[in-house]
């Protein structure tokens, strides 16, 4: 088992599923020759040539349309959009087109896309660089969106989704392109449902996804060793569709729930979970279910105002007390 | 093109005619629900362009008014109307629609009703065969007023910087819903806006399907040639308005009665009668077999297939037992 970067793990996965299948390709922004802004495609272009790596210009909607076009014969694309605030303009290709056409055609045609964006808040980019969208995303029937926490999610859900024939769009994070962790040296494949307990606890279940998986990890460890709380920590890597099952039998083992998400808190992850807890295991809890959420607000350019905007894990552990009302 | 030829695709107008006034009929029948965009007047684009490319074997891909253009494809007309009638044996097993026509067997795929949505499935559609080799070219037929969406812009930059094999076919009607062009577009000419891409561009008489089909043969046969992508526009008129729920007031009169001097199907008709290549008896027959197919054939298929299931509302969503769903092989 190697370790390697977020970003080496999705090169690794475009790279051997483009050797594979002469049908994947990759297209984007930057992509090609100067190798991907965050070196998602490092090397690729060089290796399989401009008709499979293709710089794009800059026109979202139309290489998203472009790809999905492709799609119908069976091409492969992996779409990368620069930026998740970016792919608002792809939004009528992906979801008037991509998510639905299988429906709308009786099942005469599919496009099995993949879209793949960073989709977080970095350092001071501005209100039009740090929007987080998977809520949007998450609320369209027809297209898969998975959000990988570690490398070896990066690596494995891609490979995943590649290969799938639904549209699936996956959710990265600027922030965590350089994080290393371990991926196993043997080709695998990581389901695109479910959901993974990566912290056993039996007081409160803390649900992160992304980025709020490691903020949710943090605050458990605070929670045990300051305050004598075993959380269990829930990694929502699918968020649509959500692991109902898995979201409850959490619940139904700590009878307490915290939502971390990085978003402003209107319908979003979090105020889908709370539905699917009340829902499936309402009677199993013992108190009020929370969200911890980024507050509503366009995200400032002042790093202050920045950090102010969005949760931490100390909000993680203050909200985890006051269920406890410590 | 010989007299048979002629014949031939003045029988196909005049089937599209009737079919699109049967369906007018159906919709005031409460038997048909939803939008309905309906192509009388325009018959010479979709059946004129077809004809000089492989229907059925060229992808062809539209908008919302998409009826005609299926059939040509070789879709089953029955199967179309059924689809408009919302049943199970419809061409998209009555969970598209009028706007959304698919028959992928006959590579036409699909009406879209996004205005412009098509440009760039069109160059994708391209990209594909591109990739895969052959001589298949693809086709996207649009109207004018799709030309101001920024797809129209980003499809054909792409379409020639990457010399795909797409076809644009412009039907310019004059309306977009109910604005006229020169009330909503700077250049009325539609073809002049291509100059910007370096792709080749024309402009041709949409009523004339004599004239239809010859420019399309340069058309298609640049594209297939693999010179990368071509424009053709074809200056038309729409009989009724843009959809059913359009009073068409917004129209003079006077402008409907000049351009119903040049339908395309009495046009064809009267040359073929002019030159004694068909007489007003073979025509008349022509018609009543037409009408015959339709009210003997075509509308009892529809009216007679059953519903969808309410139990399969789900079908389709997304794809049934996918085994990387589940990390596949692992």
């Amino acid at each position: 088992m190697a370790e390697m970067m977020y970003w080496e793990a999705i090169r690794r996965a475009h790279d051997e599923e483009m050797a594979r299948d002469p049908l994947v390709i990759c297209m984007g922004e930057d992509i090609g020759v100067a190798g991907g802004t965050y070196k998602a495609t490092k090397g690729l272009y060089d290796k399989y040539g401009p008709e499979r790596v293709i710089d794009t210009p800059i026109s979202e909607n139309g290489f998203t349309g472009l790809g999905i076009g492709a799609s119908f014969l069976g091409v492969r694309p992996i779409i990368e959009i620069m930026s998740v605030n970016f792919a608002w303009l792809a939004m009528d290709q992906i979801f008037n087109t991509a998510a639905k056409v299988r429906y709308m055609s009786g099942g005469q045609l599919e496009a099995p896309i993949v879209v793949r964006s960073p989709g977080g808040t970095a350092h001071q980019l501005g209100a039009q660089h740090s929007a987080r969208m998977e809520k949007v995303f998450m609320g369209i029937a027809g297209l898969r969106v998975v959000t990988p926490s570690t490398p070896k999610q990066a690596y494995g859900l891609l490979k995943s989704a590649v290969r799938c024939q639904d549209p699936v769009f996956i959710n990265e994070h600027e922030l965590m392109y350089n994080l290393k962790g371990e991926v196993p040296d043997e080709e695998f494949f990581h389901p695109l449902e479910g959901s993974e307990v990566v912290r056993q606890g039996s007081d409160v279940t803390l649900f992160g996804y992304n980025i709020s998986v490691h903020w949710a990890l943090q605050a458990a460890e605070v929670l045990s060793e300051q305050h004598g709380i075993e959380a269990e920590v829930v990694d929502l890597y699918a968020l649509s569709p959500l692991d109902r099952a898995g979201i409850a039998a959490s619940v139904s083992k700590t009878h307490r729930a915290v939502i971390v998400e990085e978003a402003e808190p209107a319908v979003g992850v979090g105020s889908e979970v709370m539905a699917i807890l009340d829902e499936e295991c309402f009677f199993e809890l013992d108190a009020p279910p929370k969200r911890v959420s980024a507050v509503n607000v366009p995200i400032p350019y002042n790093r202050q105002l920045e950090k102010a905007a969005l949760p931490t894990a100390k909000d993680v552990v203050a909200a985890v007390l006051a269920l406890f009302a410590r | 093109m010989n007299a048979a030829d002629k014949k031939r695709l003045l029988r196909e107008m005049l089937f599209a005619r009737r079919f699109e006034e049967r369906c007018y009929e159906a919709y005031v029948e409460r038997k048909i629900g939803g939008f309905l965009h309906l192509y009388p007047g325009q018959e010479a684009c979709a059946i004129g362009v077809l004809e000089a490319a492989r229907p059925g074997r060229d992808y062809v891909i539209t908008g919302y008014r998409d009826h005609v253009h299926a059939i040509k494809c070789g879709a089953d007309p029955k199967e179309v109307m059924a689809e408009l009638y919302g049943k199970e044996t419809g061409s998209s097993k009555g969970r598209g629609g009028s706007m959304h026509i698919f028959d992928v067997e006959h590579r036409f795929m699909g009406g879209y009703a996004l205005v412009g949505g098509p440009f760039p499935l069109a160059a994708g559609i391209a990209k594909a065969i591109q990739m895969k080799g052959g001589d298949d070219i693809s086709i996207c037929f649009l109207g004018d007023a799709a030309n101001n969406q920024g797809t129209f812009h980003e499809a054909l930059n792409m379409a020639s910087v990457w010399k795909l094999p797409v076809l644009y076919v412009c039907e310019n009607n004059l309306y977009g819903i109910g604005t006229r062009i020169d009330r909503s577009t700077a250049v009325v000419d539609q073809y002049k806006r291509v100059c910007a891409y370096d792709i080749p561009a024309a402009q041709e008489d949409g009523q004339d399907i004599e004239k239809v089909y010859a420019a399309a043969r340069t058309a298609v046969e640049h594209v297939r040639s693999g010179k990368g992508p071509y424009f053709l526009e074809l200056l038309t008129y729409r009989y009724r308005g843009h959809s059913m729920s359009d009073s068409n007031a917004y129209r003079a009169k006077e402008e409907e009665r000049q351009w119903s001097k040049r339908d395309p199907i009495i046009m064809l008709r009267d040359r073929l009668i002019e030159a004694g290549e068909l007489t007003a008896e073979e025509y008349k027959a022509m018609d009543t077999a037409i009408l015959d197919e339709i009210e003997e054939e075509i509308i009892p298929f529809a009216e007679q297939s059953p519903e969808p299931k309410v139990e399969e509302l789900e079908k389709y969503v997304l794809a049934e037992n996918d085994p990387w769903v589940h990390g596949g092989g692992n």
